[in-house]
């Protein structure tokens, strides 16, 4: 096989990603990229980004063996990289320190973010919080409605939140009146995109600042078992930690990647965020060429899942260009199988999931049971339930 | 010739300038955007600029984002406006018409069949907002071989060296927005406008539109002494937002001849 080498330097992955955007944007987009081009290989920056994730972070993220879990389910032996041990509670801080490290080095004193289910927003707030950074969130008003303590989280960290009331108000508006806001605001602000989405470079940058996922995983599965699992799987909104997980293993060709998309109500009743699953058709939106939830007339349509994270109609382009090289595998799960999989590793190993990575267990789960104790899935455990447990409680007709 | 090229070169004989509007197509209900068309043109409109709604405006701010929410509950999509221009052309077959919109549209239709059917309903120019030249190498291509003008835009923040790649793709005018943010944002700087537009006069033989912070007769008489056509956009949506169905088609009229006194007064 050959050496992987994606994207090109206008960020394609094969037809996907790019940079489509409006003119303002582009000059902006431009001087990021010679400034990410020029810091992604200096000694002394990747060293304070290790610094950080070492001290701020915690890392790195341990792997565990969910034993009792495994044996319960009977099949392969199921690991678990903690991403929900990080600070904040989620792979996402990982992407903020570094872009935020940038924002440092390119003198800007204001970052601005969008959020959804509120881990990325929170995750910009800390981290501009510890650099003395002016910090604006966007989040969609529905969205605002529904993860209110994450939305005082930020407060609390001296962020302002602002809520989106335009389109159908959730994560893709947020992500709009953001690129509204840093057009305006070029000079002095940084935006700090919570996924492998957008225009290039960001694709390419966040998946290289959550790198760290798979580099330790393949270093700590050596450790613990004397080899790589025969399958790693994560959950899909934009596809960051997956990416994250991924691309360490992207040359190593016996090792099985399996992204997980959010099939909310089931594929077959539209309500769903899975473009890649449901083989939706591909479009441009926020920046990049991808697959895409659409109508007819190419409108972007709206999209269901119970983990707010996972309520996105886009993917980002580097997944879309991973499917269609079949070097990675897309898979869809449903609210209920997610919630079944979320209370099942809550009792089994006392871990409350995140309810996006919970679609990660749910595959693993089906998958195990046809596979053999000795062999081995590795799961990304993207990040914690805290966050959901008004929304699992609701669930139960419990409110907190 | 195309229609842009000769609208511009009447214009220059007159020693006139162009005047833009801008609509959104469907605002606020498609069977009233022909009329809207019309009446534009009577009251002094030198060219349309026809808005294509899209569900996720990113370069717009909250007045177009409006007239977007709007035509879209009435589904009005990328065939129903070329529906709105082949009409339009039974009436009119010399005012240029310049389709605005999102990549997407264009994309979900397909690239080579859309510019077919803009090709048969009349459109004269296109402006994609969110597809930089390096993206469209082929569309523009497409739009070219059937006498459609690949309209581009230029930013205060467009580096000369880029300048002259657009303008390089460009046909038709080139586009220049005369502030840092979305449409209808407020912070037009006119000095900086007019040293910009001439550093892009070196660059290119092309007329220069200027718009996205004109919003009233002061701003449009000022950007008409520099540019060769004022684009007038969220303001003129405002007018349409603020009418009911009744005096709808009077206020835009209305409008239109204020703006055409004050571009001419330039
Ligand atoms: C815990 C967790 N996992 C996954 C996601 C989905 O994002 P991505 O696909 O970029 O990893 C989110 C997004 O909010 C999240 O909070």
């Amino acid at each position: 096989m050959q050496l992987y080498d994606m994207p090109d330097d206008r960020g394609h992955f094969g037809p996907y990603g790019g940079i489509f955007v409006a003119e303002t944007l582009v000059e902006a987009l431009e001087e990021l990229r010679v400034m990410y081009e020029r810091f992604r290989h200096d000694p002394e920056f990747l060293a304070e980004f290790a610094h950080d994730l070492k001290y701020f972070v915690g890392r790195p993220s341990p792997i565990y063996y969910a034993k009792r879990w495994s044996e319960r389910v009977g099949g392969a032996r199921i690991y678990l990289k903690r991403e929900d041990l990080n600070h904040t509670g989620a792979h996402k801080v990982n992407n903020t320190v570094g872009q935020a490290l940038l924002a440092k080095r390119m003198g800007k004193p204001r970052v601005i973010a969008e959020t959804g289910a509120g881990q990325h927003g929170v995750a910009t707030a800390t981290i501009a919080a510890r650099m003395g950074l002016e910090c604006v969130v966007y989040m969609g008003s529905e969205d605002v409605k529904r993860q209110a303590p994450n939305v005082y989280r930020m407060k609390l960290l001296g962020a302002t939140v602002v809520p989106v009331e335009s389109g159908s108000k959730t994560l893709k508006d947020a992500l709009n009146e953001a690129m509204r806001d840093w057009v305006t605001n070029i000079s002095n602000t940084f935006y700090i995109i919570g996924t492998v989405a957008g225009p290039h470079p960001y694709p390419m940058m966040v998946r290289d600042f959550q790198a760290v996922i798979g580099v330790e995983a393949k270093q700590q599965m050596q450790e613990m078992i004397g080899r790589q699992p025969d399958a790693v799987v994560a959950c899909v909104g934009g596809g960051s930690n997956a990416m994250g997980i991924f691309y360490p293993y992207i040359n190593e060709e016996n090792v099985r990647l399996i992204g997980v998309e959010a099939a909310g109500l089931g594929l077959a009743t539209g309500k769903h965020a899975a473009p890649l699953t449901a083989n939706s058709s591909v479009g441009v939106l926020h920046g990049n060429r991808t697959y895409l939830m659409q109508d007819e007339d190419g409108q972007i349509i709206e999209t269901h899942s119970i983990s707010a994270g996972l309520d996105y109609p886009g993917v980002g382009p580097e997944h879309a260009w991973l499917k269609d090289s079949k070097r990675a595998e897309y898979v869809a799960i449903t609210d209920d199988e997610a919630m079944a999989a979320f209370h099942s590793l809550c009792r089994t190993e006392g871990i409350i999931p995140a309810l996006e990575s919970s679609h990660a267990l749910a595959y693993a789960e089906k998958m195990a049971a046809t596979m053999s104790p000795d062999q081995v899935i590795l799961v990304n455990l993207s990040g914690r339930g805290d966050k959901d447990i008004n929304t699992v409680a609701g669930l139960s007709g419990i409110t907190l | 010739m195309s229609r842009i090229k000769t609208t511009f070169d009447q214009l220059k004989q007159q020693g006139k300038k162009a005047l833009v509007p801008y609509i959104t197509a469907g605002d606020p209900h498609p069977d009233l955007t022909v009329k809207l068309l019309h009446a534009m043109v009577a009251n002094g409109a030198d060219m349309i600029e026809l808005g294509v709604p899209f569900s996720d405006p990113m370069a717009d701010g909250p007045v177009i984002q409006r007239a977007s929410e709007r035509a879209l509950v009435h589904h009005v999509g990328l065939s129903r406006v070329l529906e709105m221009v082949r009409e339009f052309r039974q009436q009119d077959n010399v005012t240029p018409i310049i389709l605005m919109g999102y990549a997407n549209p264009v994309e979900a239709m397909g690239q080579e069949k859309f510019s077919d059917r803009a090709q048969v309903a009349g459109v004269d120019g296109v402006l994609t907002v969110d597809y930089p030249p390096e993206e469209c190498k082929e569309f523009t291509a497409l739009l070219q071989a059937r006498g459609i003008d690949p309209i581009f835009l230029l930013s205060p923040t467009t580096e000369p060296a880029r300048v002259e790649v657009i303008v390089n793709q460009a046909s038709g005018f080139v586009y220049y927005v005369s502030l840092k943010g979305v449409t209808g944002a407020k912070n037009l700087d006119i000095e900086e406008v007019a040293q910009k537009v001439a550093e892009i006069r070196t660059l290119t033989d092309l007329p220069v539109g200027v718009g996205f912070g004109v919003r009233d007769a002061a701003t449009a008489t000022a950007v008409a002494a520099i540019g060769d056509a004022v684009v007038v956009g969220s303001r003129m949506v405002q007018a349409v937002e603020q009418s009911n169905d009744q005096n709808l088609v009077d206020n835009v009229a209305a409008l239109m001849k204020e703006l055409r006194i004050a571009v001419d007064a330039a």
